[in-house]
This record gives C-alpha cells, sequence and structure tokens, in this order.
C-alpha cells in the first residue's frame, strides 16, 4: 500500500518534469539545446546536494534550517582563509570542515540540550548567519585562487559540470543509504516512532546527531561550489536558501511527520524545480515573483494529501 | 487547582527574575554611559521597541497555541505597503482608514495561515514559511517593485505615530495600551484560559470542549491583524515602503517570545515576559554603539541569546516532565 502511493507520487512527479520540459520548449526557442540545459543544472545542483541529507533528517522526524546559514558561514570561513593565502586543498578543507561542525553543534543541541530541533535550528541560522554579517559587515570577500573555480564552474565531460557529477554520485549513494542499508531502515523508523526505536535498542539520539552533523557536511559541500562559482562572499550568499530546499525535499514526498520518503522522490523534485524555476527565468520573471510560486508549491504538497486523507 | 495556582507563581517568579536581570542591564549600561537613562533617550528606546512588543505579543499567542508564525515580517511588510499605496491613490482619506485597511488584511492574511492550521491540520512551519514567501511576492506584483517614498505619503499617514503625549510617542503609547489590554485579557478572559489549555494540552483541552484547532485559528488571526497595523507604523515610521522592509524580523520577534519566557512547546507564557524580552533586545540595541561594538553583531547576539534562553527552558522542562513522558 505504502510502496504503491509512492510509487504514483514519483510517477506524476516524472510527468510534471516531462510536461515542463515540453511547455518550456514551446515557449521558449532558446531552452531545448545541450548549453542551455548544462547551464540549467547549475541552477539547482547545488541546493539539491543539501536536500539529500536534509531529506535523511525529515524522514528521520527532525528538521533544520539552518542550512542556508551554514553555508554563509562556511563561505565567510574560507574567504577569510583565502585572505590569509590559503591554497584551493585548503580552502574545501575549511569549508566541509565549517559545515561539519556547525551540523555538529545543531546535533547537540537537539540530543545533548533537548531542544526542539525546530527552535535550535531557529536559534543557530540567526547565530550562523549573524556570526557572518558580524565578520563581514558590508564588505566582500573575493580573493580566491584562480585554481578554487574549478569546483563550481568546471566540467567533467563536454556539457556535464563537475558539480551535476557530484550531485548524481550523492543521490546514488543516499539512494543506496537509505533504500538498501540496515542505516536506512532506521532512519525510518526513527522517525516513525522514535519511542518504540529506543526500545527496540536503537541509539536514536546519536542516529540524529550523525544525521545533523551530515546536513552540515552537505551544507559546507554546498558552500564550496557556491562560492567557487560566484568566486566572491557576501554575508547575504545563499539568503532564502533553506526555504527552496525544504521545499524540494517535501515536494519529493517526504512526509514533513517523519517516517516517509524517497531519493528518487526528492532528485525529481530537484529537477521539477530547478527546470522550473530556470524556464521562468528564461521568460524574464523575476526571482521574487517566483517565491510566491515557490511557497504555493510547499503549501499545495502538504496541503493536497491532507486534502485526500479526509476522503 | 493547586498546580495551576503552583505554575502562575513560577511563571510570575520567572517574570520578576527576568525584570531583575533587565534592569541590572538598564542600570550597568547607564553607570558607564550617563546618558543612557536621560528621558529622552528612554523615550526613544521605548519608541524603537514599540513594534517588536506589539509583534511579539501577537507571536505569544501563536507559540502558546503551538504553533509557529514565520509569514509574521512578511505580513506586516505587504499590509505596510498595501497602507502606502492606499494613502498615495487617496492622500485625503486620513488616517482611520489606512488603519482599518491594514488592520483587515493582516487579520486575513493571519486567518489564512490559521485555517491551513486548523482545518488541514498542516505543520505550521511549513505553513508559515509557505505564506512568507507568498506575502513577499505579492508585495512586488502590487508595487511593480517600486518604493513608495516619503514625499508619496500625506501629512497626516506621517505625523500618526509621532504625536507626542507627556514625552512619549503616540506609537509607544500604542504599544503600551496593547501590552496593557494583553496583560488584563491574558489574566481574565476566558478564551484566553482556553487558548493556555489547549497550547498546554491539546488532547485533555479536546476532551474539556475546547477545539484547539480553533484557538491556533484566532491566535493566527490576532497575530496577523496586529502585524497588519504594525505594518502601517512601520512604513509611518521609517517613511519608506518596499518589498524587503523588515525582512528577518520575524526572527527577532521570535528571539524576543523565547528570551521572555514562552516555552515553544506551547501552554506558557506571560505578556510580561514578553514585554520584558522586547526591552532586553532593545536595550542591548541601542547600547551596541556606545560600546562601539558594530550594529552587523546585532544578529549574532540575537542568536545566541536565543540558544541560551531554549537551553534553559529545555533543560526546567525536562525536570518536570521526566515521570510523564518518555521521550526517546
Amino acid at each position: 500500500m505504502k510502496a504503491t502511493t509512492f510509487l504514483r507520487w514519483e510517477a506524476m512527479l516524472a510527468a510534471v518534469l516531462i510536461a515542463a520540459f515540453i511547455v518550456f520548449s514551446m515557449l521558449s526557442p532558446y531552452f531545448l539545446s545541450v548549453d542551455t540545459l548544462s547551464d540549467a543544472t547549475f541552477n539547482f545542483t547545488e541546493r539539491a546536494i543539501v536536500a539529500l541529507p536534509l531529506a535523511l533528517l525529515i524522514i528521520a522526524g527532525e528538521i533544520d534550517i539552518s542550512v542556508a546559514a551554514i553555508i554563509a558561514l562556511a563561505s565567510v570561513a574560507m574567504g577569510l582563509g583565502s585572505a590569509q593565502g590559503i591554497g584551493s586543498a585548503g580552502l574545501v578543507v575549511i569549508g566541509l570542515g565549517t559545515g561539519l561542525l556547525a551540523g555538529c553543534i545543531n546535533g547537540a543541541l537537539v540530543t545533548i540540550g533537548r531542544v526542539p530541533s525546530i527552535v535550535a535550528t531557529i536559534g543557530t541560522m540567526t547565530l550562523f548567519r549573524g556570526a557572518a554579517y558580524a565578520v563581514l559587515g558590508d564588505r566582500v570577500l573575493k580573493d580566491y585562487p584562480a585554481s578554487f573555480a574549478t569546483f563550481g564552474q568546471g566540467y567533467l565531460i563536454g556539457p556535464v559540470s563537475i558539480e551535476l557529477t557530484l550531485f548524481t554520485l550523492f543521490a546514488i549513494l543516499f539512494g543506496v543509504f537509505l533504500h538498501r542499508t540496515r542505516w536506512g531502515r532506521v532512519t525510518f523508523a526513527v522517525g516513525a516512532n522514535p519511542v518504540a526505536s529506543r526500545y527496540s535498542g536503537i541509539a536514536v539520539n546519536r542516529y540524529r546527531f550523525a544525521l545533523f552533523a551530515l546536513t552540515g557536511l552537505f551544507s559546507g559541500v554546498a558552500a564550496v561550489l557556491l562560492t567557487s562559482r560566484l568566486g566572491s562572499t557576501r554575508p547575504s550568499i545563499a539568503q532564502g536558501w533553506e526555504l527552496e530546499i525544504i521545499s524540494m525535499v517535501i515536494l519529493g514526498g517526504v512526509s514533513v511527520w517523519g517516517g516517509k520518503g524517497s531519493i528518487l522522490g526528492v532528485v525529481l523534485a530537484a529537477l521539477v524545480f530547478g527546470l522550473t524555476t530556470f524556464g521562468l527565468g528564461l521568460m524574464n520573471i523575476p526571482g521574487i515573483v517566483l517565491s510566491i510560486f515557490t511557497g504555493l508549491l510547499l503549501i499545495l504538497v502538504v496541503a493536497v494529501p491532507a486534502l485526500v486523507s479526509r476522503r | 487547582m493547586n498546580a495551576a495556582r503552583s505554575r502562575i507563581s513560577d511563571s510570575a517568579r520567572r517574570d520578576l527574575a527576568f525584570a531583575a536581570l533587565t534592569l541590572v542591564l538598564f542600570l550597568a549600561v547607564t553607570w558607564a554611559f550617563p546618558g543612557f537613562a536621560t528621558p529622552r533617550s528612554v523615550a526613544g528606546l521605548l519608541d524603537d521597541t514599540a513594534i517588536l512588543i506589539m509583534l511579539a505579543l501577537g507571536q505569544m499567542l501563536v507559540i502558546m497555541a503551538r504553533g509557529i508564525d514565520l509569514s509574521l515580517a512578511a505580513n506586516l511588510a505587504l499590509c505596510g505597503m498595501m497602507a502606502a499605496l492606499f494613502n498615495r491613490a487617496w492622500p485625503d482619506a486620513g488616517v482611520a482608514p489606512v488603519l482599518a485597511l491594514s488592520l483587515i488584511a493582516g487579520g486575513l492574511l493571519g486567518a489564512c495561515n490559521g485555517l491551513l492550521v486548523w482545518k488541514l491540520r498542516l505543520p505550521p512551519i511549513v505553513v508559515t514559511l509557505g505564506t512568507m514567501s507568498i506575502y513577499r511576492g505579492t508585495i512586488y506584483l502590487l508595487s511593480g517593485g517600486e518604493w513608495v517614498n516619503e514625499n508619496e505619503m500625506s501629512r497626516d499617514f506621517l505625523a500618526f505615530p509621532r504625536g507626542e503625549l507627556l514625552g512619549i510617542s503616540a506609537l509607544s503609547w500604542i504599544s503600551l495600551a496593547v501590552a496593557a489590554a494583553f496583560g488584563f485579557v491574558m489574566q481574565r478572559s476566558k478564551t484566553a484560559r482556553d487558548l493556555h489549555a489547549a497550547g498546554g494540552n491539546p488532547e485533555a483541552a479536546n476532551y474539556s470542549g475546547i477545539d484547539p484547532g480553533r484557538m491556533q485559528f484566532l491566535a493566527y488571526t490576532t497575530c496577523g491583524a496586529i502585524a497588519g497595523v504594525c505594518g502601517y507604523l512601520w512604513v509611518s515610521r521609517f517613511a519608506v515602503a518596499y518589498t524587503d522592509i523588515a525582512l528577518g524580523f520575524e526572527l527577532s520577534v521570535i528571539a524576543a517570545c523565547l528570551i521572555g519566557g514562552v516555552a515553544i512547546s506551547g501552554g506558557a507564557g506571560t505578556a510580561a515576559g514578553v514585554v520584558l524580552g522586547c526591552l532586553f533586545i532593545g536595550i542591548i540595541r541601542s547600547s551596541l554603539p556606545l560600546v562601539g561594538i558594530s550594529a552587523f553583531w546585532q544578529m549574532f547576539i540575537n542568536g545566541a541569546v536565543i540558544l541560551v534562553a531554549v537551553l534553559l527552558s529545555a533543560r526546567q522542562r525536562q525536570f518536570k516532565r521526566t515521570i510523564l513522558e518518555a521521550r526517546a
């Protein structure tokens, strides 16, 4: 029963994806070319890379609203490192390390401090973004070494970007982890019923902590890619991304009450999201109007199943 | 009955302790910078904090009912823009229709949140995250991305919050009146007690004939109406309206609530505590430039204070509830 409803959800997402593809190629003559589509992937890969671990976290019944602020903090840390003359490899270590550390702080607040994850990450979101502003103020950091641009701007083969390759790789890894390993099943169990999981001998808090750390680490990955692509850091970097990333996860069929979801759904939702925003952008619709669309989509996605289940 | 009495004295004790802490902070700043305590600068502090106080009282209702309103600042900005556009179109209409418009529009926007949470039982955080970006986007659609500047606002529109009585601005008087009304209503009215009960234990409230969803709806609607009026006050006070006004201000509001002792798990909070929380933030904000710390630190300090406040309240809850609730 559960499997079939989710198959239906993912089939629907795939249908929407194909429909969006057809509509945009009819509306804009520039849409259907390899270069354009390759450009379009930059529109969502960084966000989608954070959506993968966040999906696990939401399936486990928690949430992290601080992901975009972690990206900003990690980007500022890399910018400061770069100003000290640290090379590209060192900057990646700084970016990933900052993300991991920030994720561990979230994890500690929720497991050791016993603060509900919504409040804890609203607090750390303010703290991390605030730290980025406190350090940078209205300055911009942009003295990145030339080789650092490879991660966000480079291509692996032909039109296939390094970002897209990484996303594909991570999506497969997360898919296998969630759907094929014991830990994946534990993630579902913890989200569906934490108390029962605890009684069955699962170290629930250790899982939660690990998932928060993982989400922080991947926010660090996104920070490396985004900073490398933009070549500059402002404290407002990735502002509002938490909404888009959470929307991707929920649009992908992950239940906000925990215990349900699939990586395939999240990947499809990321594609739908990226393609639609890119297509609307091609038609000169400003970003703030897109946010109406994102907001409506977010509410519809949780409202429709609620309406259906009432019947 | 006994439990209820001890709960009340608990929160009163907390409010008193917090009042003492705020007073110590105020005296410490005054000791270092004597100019801080002049009547003029205290009136300025109150004027700066007035909008935060009103919004935080609205948010308190929502959090007490086990919700959260992240769309609060977007609601404020949208109603502020509506007020400014209305005033530009009918400059001679006076302040009363502008107040009515922003109150009703804000109430309706809040009711949208409330209905989705009540009737469809959607998670408050997802609903208000969604409406937050819908409301923001709508401002752009209404204004076409343009600013409404001071020279496009009528004299009455600008003068209303600036009027003074006994050296204190009309804006401050309004927020004091709202705070006093909250203090009174939260103690005396049956609906407020129902809200308290529904947030504290929705199931038990349901069995005693209170609909927790309806309480959430009322809380969201009230909170939205307050945000709407604050939208006009904000636009008038800063004499400008554009898409991004009060961007991120919902976090300051939530910070003020959490600092003021509103429990995020619902059912607990006092108007006095919230007002103190706002004053606490206000004192820190206005003393930062005196101490020579850049205003860019404000957000970081807010974050740190939120975390300390929630950690302390989580610890308190743990001691009280471990017997009743097995948490994994």
